[in-house]
């Protein structure tokens, strides 16, 4: 699946199309699919998102896995880091990036 | 210390008054992001992994007690309670908000700082030697220099759009620890027939195409410093490659001319430059050199100290400079604690280096290219105190250039550009070398790591140098040997194939154990490795 | 159109300004454009027949215009001196610093943001040939 990502103008959080608008979460992420190019440019003239792309993914039994592990990372956040990730209670959360 | 007078400090005020105006219009559309790109990180701020990261700039790396007590206070107040020391003696912030930004510069302004230049295609922060004014081997403090060409640098009308980046550091001893000529500019104060003036080396560089800067001019008066470095630069604004981002530094450009064809085509730019009033009075220099007197040392120090605790007597002896003034040192607090980050710091260990800064180091403290903090002049007596309090707070690790004293970048865990995370590959050598007990029997030995061919981790310059790269979605790590970015700089060779992240820890032991087994006499790694060629530890690692 | 925003009382050239190669292979033109890779210094020999100099951005971020400016002015070039192009109203300060009296931005500026930008720097840290009094000379007045 084609799931899309940017960054949020004001705060720089790391977010994902959901479909209506933008989560944090990347398991709420949508297929965007054809329409991925047309929603990153509308959402970035519309200062909702900063600098949308679009990336491959694949839905697993735990959820959207991002294909690279850039993606992975930002996802969770640092793995140098587990409190300040998006699971800080889950110390096996880092291996999920690899 | 340098301290502002209103001009300088009505400099900084209208940049943060610009600053708040182009973020404002940046969120009401005004500028698009292209357009807000190179104004945003000429102000320090980047678009990272997880948030806007803001790079602080801290001149020649020194820092006063109210300075560093304001870094924490950043650190708590719009971050999230830490900062990252860098390579190039900054301070960077990983969880910014934009609309936070212009507040942030308004706070640092408070203080004499701000984040001017310290990313873009601009003159950065003028980097120097951590023990400026304080090492028994230097020829005079370079820091005034260093602040000459920062005020020459800063806004400057000519040079805001370079090709690429530019960085210049300026030292003033034969030792070199600013990586001197691995700068588009490296300078070295030189003394020649009772004069002093500058050698310049241009066109060094690490990145994707390390170079070691050649000598252009091996003395340029005091009184014509500045005018020499505006002709280095408009000589490369004009004909530096635009083409190629990858092409476009200096290093490039002295490469392709020749060093030979570079120079002349910069003295004969720097001939018309003299008759164009382009040098500060020297009177402006001498003013600046007032500010950085020799402190109130005392003269009867005692020189001796208690070691009956082999803890401490281990950390003086690992992470303590001589001093030019008998009974004092300069005394490193490391940042690399095994398992941690290297270069982080809390605003907790911040306010403490502060106050140690304060009550034993005549308020002074500097940051280190090595990404670790150094209180330049105590005294040996206050040595025992000093690092009783380190200890306490988790900075008292005695592992100053050996194998734990690992220089890393950020790597994927923050930064955008990164191939492969650096920081767990930094923390599993640090682990395995203490567990193994090693670090202390291997010595010196200058371990630096990039997770990209940017090179910001300096992998080229290390005795042992990892490279991350990205081999099909997967990290992967490079082997490299035999570099320095000291008096002796040399560009260190990869090794071979690369190796996952279990692997490059196994491959690192194997290249430390091949020094073990071959040095001779009282040789460095670096040494061992120069006298017996890469062969020996090729057949270690692949044989 | 570009809107042409101008800092001379001088009439302004009305025709279309050559380029180096071909005002440098004929004599009666006094309007040239100069684009990035070319070098200013060819025209030092002329500067008394020409009016205007245009000088190209074809992209904000080359920033090779503005030591093209300067090389001009510091050779004593009177005559207009017109930044064309992707000119963006955060540069214009430092253009005008570098000898830039004109602008012809692709994308109009706002007028109130050139105000803004223009009286932004209450000093200035490095002498150039418009005149202004850089810090260190100020601080030892």
């Amino acid at each position: 699946m084609k799931i899309l990502t940017g960054n949020d103008l004001k705060t720089g959080a790391v977010v994902w199309w959901d479909g209506v608008s933008w989560s944090i979460h990347v398991e709420d992420a949508v297929d965007a699919g054809e329409s991925a190019d047309d929603i990153a440019a509308r959402e970035e003239a519309l200062r909702r998102v900063n600098v949308p792309y679009a990336i491959e993914a694949e839905k697993t039994e735990n959820g959207i896995r991002p294909a690279h592990i850039k993606d992975r990372i930002r996802a969770l956040g640092p793995t140098v880091r587990p409190d300040l990730t998006l699971k800080p209670a889950d110390p096996e959360a880092g291996n999920w990036v690899i | 210390m340098y301290r502002y007078d209103h001009y300088d400090q009505a400099m900084v005020d209208a940049r943060v008054a610009e600053f708040r105006d182009q973020a404002q219009r940046r969120l009401d559309g005004k500028l698009t992001e292209d357009q807000f790109k190179p104004l945003r990180l000429m102000n320090g701020l980047y678009l990272q992994l997880h948030a806007y990261m803001l790079r602080v700039a801290i001149p020649y790396g020194t820092l006063d007690s109210r300075q560093m007590r304001m870094l924490a206070d950043i650190a708590e107040k719009y971050d999230r309670g830490y900062g990252h020391f860098t390579t190039r003696q900054n301070i960077q912030y990983n969880w910014i908000k934009l609309e936070d930004a212009a507040d942030i510069l308004a706070d640092l302004a408070t203080v004499e700082m701000h984040a001017i230049q310290t990313s873009g295609n601009c003159i950065r922060n003028i980097s120097s030697d951590h023990f400026a004014g304080a090492a028994a081997d230097e020829l005079v403090d370079p820091r005034p220099y260093a602040e000459l060409l920062r005020q020459w640098s800063s806004f400057h009308p000519e040079f805001s759009y370079l090709p690429r980046k530019f960085k210049i550091a300026v030292i003033a001893s034969e030792s070199d620890r600013a990586a001197m000529r691995l700068h588009d500019i490296g300078i070295r104060i030189v003394e020649k027939g009772g004069m002093l003036g500058a050698a310049f080396y241009v066109g060094g560089g690490m990145g994707r195409t390390p170079m070691i800067a050649p000598l252009v001019r091996d003395f340029v008066p005091l009184d014509q410093l500045v005018t020499y470095a505006e002709a280095c630069l408009r000589v490369y604004n004009r004909h530096g490659r635009r083409d190629n981002k990858y092409k476009a530094r200096i290093k490039i450009l002295v490469h392709e001319l020749g060093a030979e064809e570079y120079t002349r085509q910069v003295e004969e730019e720097f001939a018309h430059l003299l008759g164009q009033g382009i040098e500060p009075p020297l009177a402006e220099l001498e003013r600046i050199k007032d500010f950085f007197p020799d402190p109130a040392f005392s003269t009867d120090a005692p020189t001796d100290i208690d070691r009956s605790d082999s803890a401490f007597a281990l950390w003086v002896d690992r992470n303590t400079h001589p001093h030019k003034i008998p009974g004092h040192a300069s005394a490193v607090i490391s940042l690399k604690p095994v398992g941690g980050i290297p270069g982080d710091a809390t605003a907790g260990q911040m306010r403490l280096m502060a106050n140690l800064a304060e009550r034993y180091s005549f308020d002074e403290c500097r940051v280190m290219h090595t990404q670790n903090v150094v209180l330049p002049h105590v005294r040996m007596a206050d040595l025992h105190a000093i690092w009783t309090e380190l200890e306490a707070a988790g900075l008292g690790s005695p592992n100053l250039d050996t194998i734990e004293d690992i220089i890393a970048c950020p790597g994927l865990d923050y930064c955008s550009l990164a191939n492969a995370r650096s920081i767990p590959v930094a923390q599993r050598i640090q682990e395995r070398f203490a567990e193994t007990g090693r670090t202390e029997v291997l010595g010196e030995l200058k371990l630096k790591i990039s997770g990209c061919i940017n090179a910001c981790g300096h992998h080229h310059a290390g005795h042992i140098g990892i490279l991350g790269v990205d081999r099909k979605g997967v990290e992967n790590y490079q082997l490299l040997l035999g570099g320095s970015e000291a008096q002796d700089t040399a560009l260190a060779k990869i090794t071979g194939p690369g190796f996952d992240e279990e692997g490059i820890v196994d491959a690192v032991e194997k290249a430390t154990d091949v020094y073990l087994d071959q040095r001779q006499g009282g040789e460095r790694f670096l040494d061992t490795y120069r006298r017996i060629g890469m062969t020996p530890f090729k057949e270690a690692l692949y044989g | 159109m570009a809107e042409l925003l101008r800092f001379r009382d001088d009439e302004a050239v009305d025709h279309p300004a050559v380029t180096v190669d071909s005002f440098l292979g004929q004599s009666n033109a006094n309007a040239v454009r100069i684009e990035p890779g070319d070098d200013a210094r060819a025209l030092l020999p002329h500067l008394d027949q020409v009016s205007l100099v245009e000088v190209n951005f074809p992209v904000f971020g080359d920033g090779r215009g503005y030591s093209a400016a300067r090389i001009l002015r510091e050779a004593g070039y009177t005559g207009e001196l017109r930044a064309v192009g992707d000119v963006l109203v955060d540069q214009i300060a430092l253009m005008r610093r570098c000898g830039f009296d004109a602008f012809e931005p692709d994308k109009p500026l706002d007028d109130a943001d050139v105000e803004t930008a223009l009286a932004r720097w209450p000093h200035v840290y490095q002498p150039t040939t418009d005149g202004r009094v850089p810090i260190r000379t100020k601080r030892h007045e």
